[in-house]
């Protein structure tokens, strides 16, 4: 389902200062295109010179990454389940002598195991079993030896499979929590609306860290700064396009004009839906949530929490204004006391 | 293909977008199966069985493009009638002598020509030299004048021979065989037949997952059938499409590093059969022949011009003799066994790492170890380059460094950017690298070093009147070298394998112009064009929008910059397009020319409606309907009387290894796969044979996207090594939970040959299947691991035996059988005593299968003597 | 710099002057921010090559400063990959400038347990001196029926598949000239 839209965006970069801004420029990531060749995750690496992530086989699917960390900006996310997707005209294993899936074990023991990524203190990958589990939704597998094999007496319980994958990254969202609640200046909003670090600022305070309601921004290890996606801003001010989404061989990634990614994403989900992918859905697109809209959006296949992405992220400062106010009252009030107290001593 | 070749399948996607229907038929489901309408999970092994059925499929139903099939493929083609069909013999065709286990092939040729079938004693031949190969640029020589009958109701016409042979292929035998529902099997039977002829067309892809087989020839020749009765081949979204694997794999087949073969699929001598530049040129082309490798004696003489040059003359047969002849089979596992018995001395390695990418990793590397010498080529420390210090080998004891005499010279190799040179992609296209840098420290070319390695060698001998060091001494080795390491000029060597005018130096502009007196020489007929004009032409660089969606101005293809092979095809026998949607090549009557996206493959101004002369030979001989103009009679084989050395037809075998009993046929496996039989070669046991239960699972390997072949481009690249890093099994929860297996836990895989370790992916994405009333489990696993590199895992191929196809000698290491446990494998000596103990109760200790199946449960039918 | 470009050009002075009052954007540039440019902007030279993983044959496009590769990425004028690159082919540059190539000849000599170095022109001639006398002594002139043979079955070569058409032509040329049969690639495998 598409929502329509109701307000007229925002445009971050002119209220960050900038006078007639270019468009304002984002990440369309199509899943229903995505074939989880992580050529995002290198091509990033390669050009933004993002050290190696660590070496450690995690067991989620072909997820060796983990999560968005300080030296991983794009994720492509794998999560096996044992459902239909809308352009199957069979179901994959139909027929076959299968028991209940393996998924959610599978999934539970690879968030269980899965180490930290060489970052700080950032979001440890999976460190928790259960949303990890939640990739799938299956009966859970036994997965104890002396289980009589499922294969001879239980014909065909697992029927379905699908394979979704999904490259994340920076959302460089419209209300920008990090922005927000750097001290330093060194997170900032270009002339492109999306948001950068700049390393030459960064004093690694990590006050970023907790604000982002997606868990991206991350501080690198031995090094301390902030580190995440910049669109590569070096790259699209000279109009060139970011290096995930120029080695994408199928399009997954989509880079251009935000309100004209926007445009094609709805067209996208309209299509799907006319060939039977309902489940295709916009993740990030609407201005009207609680962060405003991303800049870089999502076309889902399932629920966003299915890919670890929040159903409902808010910027966690969203309620600093008033908060603000409070503690300016407060202060006041203080300020007033104190005052008094003095006007009372000397009198 | 989204898994191994993630760019290519942008063009998929792109398709999908458009309406196609992706079908993906693989044991597991993969990132390709994830984008598919359609996953077939099948049984390692049996694609012939599920092809098969499709065949069945097109002719039962008559679905066939009839008027293609009639016009372009050899349907109505009458065949001798003593060919016996493994219909009435069980699983053998007719002239098998068990003996040899090779075909006397006389009975399987067309009417009329059962004279050329050649005896037992030229199939044998053909198979020890993987004769095969040489058809990859045409077919195999044959007389063109053939008997038809245009109605197809001849009981011996192809046609008919092709519905017999075909009828056991039903979808109940498709279920049984393969293990893919029959539901299954008719929606993919159904799309595929549903999006071809007229108006639409079909593509085949494969990859090495059809040709690691021991009927690998047979697969491919199957799916040629299909696309032929479709009407699929030689038109625009048709064909069948092989992905190779490595940069330029068809430019080392075209101009080959490869023992029978020398540039241009011409055949390296063989002792017997070529004694002199006569019989051998004679045997390239066969009189009567159409087509135009009916030329091949003007494409010989140009490449032993190109060889020695001025040396070379016509009363001295050009320098024939200098050629080494075969004897029999020199391939790349004959010299392995070679090395362990010690009759190879030195070896070099360029680039290509076997103790980690070939099968049988063990006596890879035990044979290395026996070398006086050798030389390893690389940018990377490889396995193959410390195999006497760091392997498996040295752990069990087998190899002791203070006992290993081999000297090992590793040279370290240029990478793509630091020389300049041609690739030859996957369609033949062959595209010009500019040189980025200059290479780091010792670092050179391969260019260099052979150049200068020849140089060296040359200056050690001269004077020597030793006949010979001719061939070395006269060899036309005087390349223009620049830079300070000398290196020499690609681009005089790309001219020398186009070719030019003896006496001008002029570039040929096609292999039309080449002589067989002497006056032109080239290295490569096929490739002769890339230098037309004296330019580069590998080298253009037109944008793609700025040019047709052929894009005929990047690069360039052989033969004469065709992108689309056997084009004549994509119009009807009257030179009209099929249908509006699909046109490509037509007959333009106005100007008497066929015109259209690409240079069309025929000759330019013969109409459609030309019709040879009797007695015609050579091109002259191909009508205007005859577009397969590289077959001896110009049409497209949907039976091969001559060329495979194991069939006319596809037959569904049993791999060398298989729980299961060949539901089809008497004969288990191929009868005519190639064998060696050494007590380091075992082959687990397969039903009727006892002992099979030992090796109860079938295991197949293959690539991942993050990963290179044998990982000596990816293990050792970080970005890559960390994306994958670490070797892994795939088991579906259904062998987990019989094997105890978990996930993340270790398992060790066991076969006849040896042991390896993984951690477990239990995943959906593997599934057992049933088979013949059995559920049958599969294990998958990459092989890309080794001991160097970031990341370090146990080598997949260490697994596979060596049986190989008798077409072209390429081994079956896409599936074999093994036992999966749980846990690490024992360490040391003690990995050795537990493939010992499985060896021993296998029954393999001095007992390997035979060649023609031996079944005391089943009746005996009308087949000939059996091997004891 | 003078004290006035200083003064304007501290963040602070810009936030209170200038556009950006809440120092989100426009204000906070720094340096070094200002100056961002693609580093293949100012490459020396870009040559257009080839992945040399798999066989599609995609475009790539190395840019080198220096004498260094400082970029491999897809080439968008190729009508085969239109730009694109998978993970290995967007690795490339890590491909050739990985810490992890040897750089030099390395030697290990009969039942030695480490490597040396060598130098190369040594071993190029140590090299040619072992191919003659292994030729030598496995050198087969005729069969038993006194037919030609010509050759060796004493030296052997695999490798071919990841190297340049002019590479291969030459191994071949070469080793059939001194008579060596046995060469072989991936193409077998």
């Amino acid at each position: 389902m598409v929502e329509p839209h109701t307000a007229v965006p925002v445009d971050p970069a002119a209220r960050a200062g900038y006078l007639a801004p270019p468009p304002r420029m984002g990440f369309f990531t199509d899943t229903s295109l995505c074939i989880g060749c992580k050529a995002c995750e290198v091509a990033c690496k390669e050009w933004n010179l993002v050290p190696g992530s660590g070496l450690d086989l995690l067991g989620m699917s072909y997820d060796n990454t983990g999560a968005l960390t300080a030296n991983s900006w794009r994720h492509v996310a794998f999560v096996e389940q044992p459902r239909p997707v809308g352009w199957q005209t069979t179901a994959p294993l139909a027929g076959l002598p299968t028991g209940p899936p393996a998924a959610p074990t599978t999934a539970g023991v690879g968030g269980a195991v899965a180490p930290e990524q060489g970052t700080l203190p950032g979001v440890v990958p999976a460190s928790d079993a259960a949303p990890a589990a939640r990739m799938a939704d299956g009966a859970a597998f036994p997965g104890t030896p002396g289980t009589p094999p499922s294969g001879s007496g239980d014909r065909g319980r697992r029927a379905e499979l699908r394979w979704l994958m999904m490259s994340d990254v920076c959302k460089h969202c419209t209300e920008a929590a990090c922005l927000d609640v750097c001290p330093t200046g060194a997170l900032f909003r270009t002339e492109f609306g999306t948001v950068v670090v700049q390393e030459d600022i960064c004093n690694g305070c990590g006050y970023c860290i907790p604000a982002c309601p997606y868990g991206v921004i991350d501080q690198r290890r031995g090094d301390g700064r902030a580190w995440k996606c910049t669109l590569c801003y070096d790259r699209i001010r000279v109009g060139r396009t970011p290096a995930c989404a120029q080695a994408c061989p199928t399009e997954s990634i989509q880079y251009g004009e935000l309100d004209d990614l926007r445009r094609r994403a709805r067209a996208r989900v309209e299509r799907l839906h006319a060939d039977g992918v309902t489940e295709a859905r916009l993740y990030g697109h609407d201005p009207n949530d609680g962060v405003g809209g991303d800049g870089a959006f999502f076309l889902l296949l399932d629920e966003p929490e299915v890919y670890g992405l929040p159903p409902d992220p808010v910027v966690t400062t969203r309620d600093l204004p008033r908060m603000w106010r409070r503690a300016a009252v407060a202060a006041l009030a203080m300020a007033v006391a104190t005052v008094t107290a003095f006007l009372g001593r000397a009198r | 293909m989204a898994e191994a070749h993630p760019v290519g399948f942008q063009w998929v996607m792109e398709a999908k977008r458009r309406g196609a229907t992706v079908i993906h038929v693989d044991p597991r489901f993969t990132r390709t199966s994830a984008l598919a309408d359609i996953h077939v999970p099948i049984r390692a092994g049996t694609d012939i069985a599920f092809l098969g059925g499709i065949v069945r499929y097109i002719l039962e139903n008559e679905l066939d493009f009839r008027e293609y099939v009639l016009a372009y493929t050899n349907a109505a083609s009458i065949v001798s009638e003593d060919f016996r069909d493994t219909e009435d013999l069980d699983g053998l065709f007719s002239g098998y002598d068990p003996r040899t286990g090779t075909y006397d092939r006389t009975s399987w040729q067309y009417r009329g020509h059962e004279e050329s079938g050649g005896g037992h004693e030229e199939t044998a031949t053909e198979r020890e030299s993987a004769a095969g190969l040489r058809h990859e640029s045409h077919g195999p020589p044959m007389s063109g004048h053939v008997t038809r009958d245009e109605t197809l109701q001849h009981p011996n016409c192809v046609y008919q021979i092709l519905r017999r042979h075909f009828a056991r292929y039903t979808p109940e035998m498709v279920e049984r065989v393969c293990g893919v529902p029959r539901e299954k099997f008719e929606a993919v039977a159904r799309a595929w037949t549903e999006n071809s002829r007229r108006d639409r067309t079909t593509m085949l892809v494969y990859s090495v997952g059809w040709t690691q087989h021991t009927v690998g020839v047979q697969y491919i020749r199957t799916g040629a059938i299909i696309q032929l009765l479709l009407g699929n081949i030689g038109r625009p979204g048709g064909g069948i499409l092989a992905l190779r694997g490595h940069a330029s794999i068809q430019g080392s087949t075209d101009i080959p590093t490869l023992f029978n073969l020398l540039p241009g699929y011409l055949p390296m001598p063989h002792h017997a059969q070529h004694p002199t530049f006569g019989d051998w040129c004679a045997s390239i082309r066969s009189a009567g022949q159409k087509g135009f490798w009916s030329n091949a004696r003007a494409f010989a003489v140009n490449l032993l011009k190109a060889y020695w040059g001025a040396a070379a003359r016509p009363e001295n047969d050009f320098c024939y003799d200098y050629l080494p002849r075969m004897t029999g089979d020199h391939g790349t596992y004959q010299t392995v066994f070679g090395m362990i018995d010690g009759r190879v001395k030195g070896y070099f390695l360029f680039g290509q790492n076997p103790a980690v990418g070939s099968a049988h990793g063990r006596a890879q590397r035990l044979g290395m170890a026996n070398l006086d010498w050798l030389v390893v080529r690389d940018l990377f420390l490889v396995e193959s380059a410390t195999f006497w210090k760091n392997s498996r080998e040295v752990e069990t004891g087998e190899i002791v460094p203070e006992r290993c005499r081999t000297e090992v010279f590793f040279l370290p190799a240029a990478s793509h950017v630091e020389k300049e040179g041609t690739f030859t992609q996957t369609q033949r296209l062959l595209q010009w690298r500019e040189k980025a840098v200059e290479p780091p420290g010792d670092a050179r070319s391969d260019l260099w070093f052979v150049y200068h390695l020849g140089r060296i060698i040359r200056e050690k001998l001269t004077g020597s009147t030793r006949p010979r060091d001719r061939a070395l001494l006269d060899l036309a080795w005087d390349y223009p070298t620049h830079g300070p390491h000398a290196e020499p000029s690609a681009e005089a060597v790309l001219r020398e394998i186009n070719g030019y005018e003896v006496a001008t130096g002029r570039p040929l502009a096609s292999f039309t112009e080449m002589r067989d007196d002497g006056s032109t020489l080239g290295g490569c007929w096929i490739y002769t064009g890339v230098f037309a004009d004296g330019v580069n032409q590998a080298a253009r660089r037109k944008p793609a929008r700025e040019q047709s969606w052929v894009a005929p101005e990047w690069g360039w293809a052989w033969p004469a910059n065709r992108r689309l092979l056997y084009n004549r095809a994509s119009a009807d026998p009257e030179g009209r397009p099929w249908s509006e949607r699909k046109r490509y090549v037509w007959w333009d009557e106005e100007s008497g020319q066929w015109v259209g996206e690409d240079v069309p493959d025929f000759e330019k101004t013969k109409p459609p409606s030309y019709r040879a002369p009797s007695g015609a030979s050579g091109v002259a001989a191909l009508d205007g309907v005859d577009p397969f103009i590289m077959q001896g009679d110009g049409k497209g084989w949907l039976y091969a009387p001559v060329g495979a050395v194991d069939g006319p037809l596809p037959t569904h075998y049993e791999p060398a290894e298989s729980p299961v009993r060949n539901p089809l046929y008497g004969q288990q496996a191929s009868p005519a796969r190639k064998l060696y039989r050494r007590t380091d070669n075992p082959t687990n046991p397969s039903p009727p044979e006892p002992h099979s239960a030992v090796f109860p699972y079938i295991m197949t390997v293959s690539r991942l996207t993050e990963h290179h072949t044998a990982g000596g481009m990816s293990r050792t690249v970080r970005y890559l090594a960390e994306l994958q890093p670490e070797m892994f099994v795939e088991v579906s929860p259904e062998l987990a939970v019989e094997r105890g297996l978990t996930h993340l836990g270790w398992a060790h895989v066991v076969t006849s040959r040896s042991v390896i370790e993984a951690r477990v992916m239990v995943t959906d994405r593997v599934a057992p299947l049933w088979v013949d009333g059995r559920v049958i489990h599969q294990v998958w696993l990459p092989y890309h691991f080794g001991d160097e590199g970031l990341v370090r895992g146990e080598p997949a191929n260490d697994l596979f035996g060596v049986t190989l196809d008798p077409n072209v000698l390429i081994q079956e290491s896409k599936v074999a059988t093994c036992d999966v446990r749980a846990g690490r494998r024992p360490t040391g000596p003690a990995l050795r005593d537990l493939v010992a103990d499985y060896r021993r109760r296998a029954g393999l200790d001095g007992h390997q299968p035979p060649v023609v199946t031996v079944d005391t449960d089943r009746p005996d039918t009308d087949r000939p003597d059996r091997e004891e | 710099m003078g004290i006035r470009t200083r003064i304007t050009s501290w963040p602070v002075y810009r936030q209170l002057t200038g556009t950006d009052p809440l120092g989100r954007g426009a204000a906070v540039r720094s340096p070094r921010t200002a100056a961002l440019s693609p580093r293949t902007d100012t490459a020396d030279s870009v040559a257009r090559s080839v992945c040399p993983y798999c066989a599609v044959g995609c475009g790539q496009l190395v840019y080198v400063s220096d004498g260094r590769v400082t970029q491999i990425e897809g080439d968008p004028d190729s009508p085969i990959s239109r730009g694109r690159l998978c993970p290995k082919g967007a690795a490339s540059k890590n491909l050739v400038t990985s810490e992890l190539r040897q750089q030099r000849v390395l030697y290990r000599r009969p039942y030695a347990t480490e490597w040396e170095e060598l130098d190369l022109a040594t071993a190029m001639d140590m090299i040619a001196d072992r191919v003659l006398a292994a030729r030598d002594a496995t050198w087969e002139d005729v069969d038993d029926q006194g037919r030609p043979l010509h050759r060796t079955l004493g030296i052997a070569a695999l490798g071919g598949a990841t190297l340049d058409n002019e590479e291969n032509y030459l191994i071949k040329k070469l080793f059939t000239a001194m008579g060596a049969i046995q060469i072989e690639n991936q193409a077998r495998i």
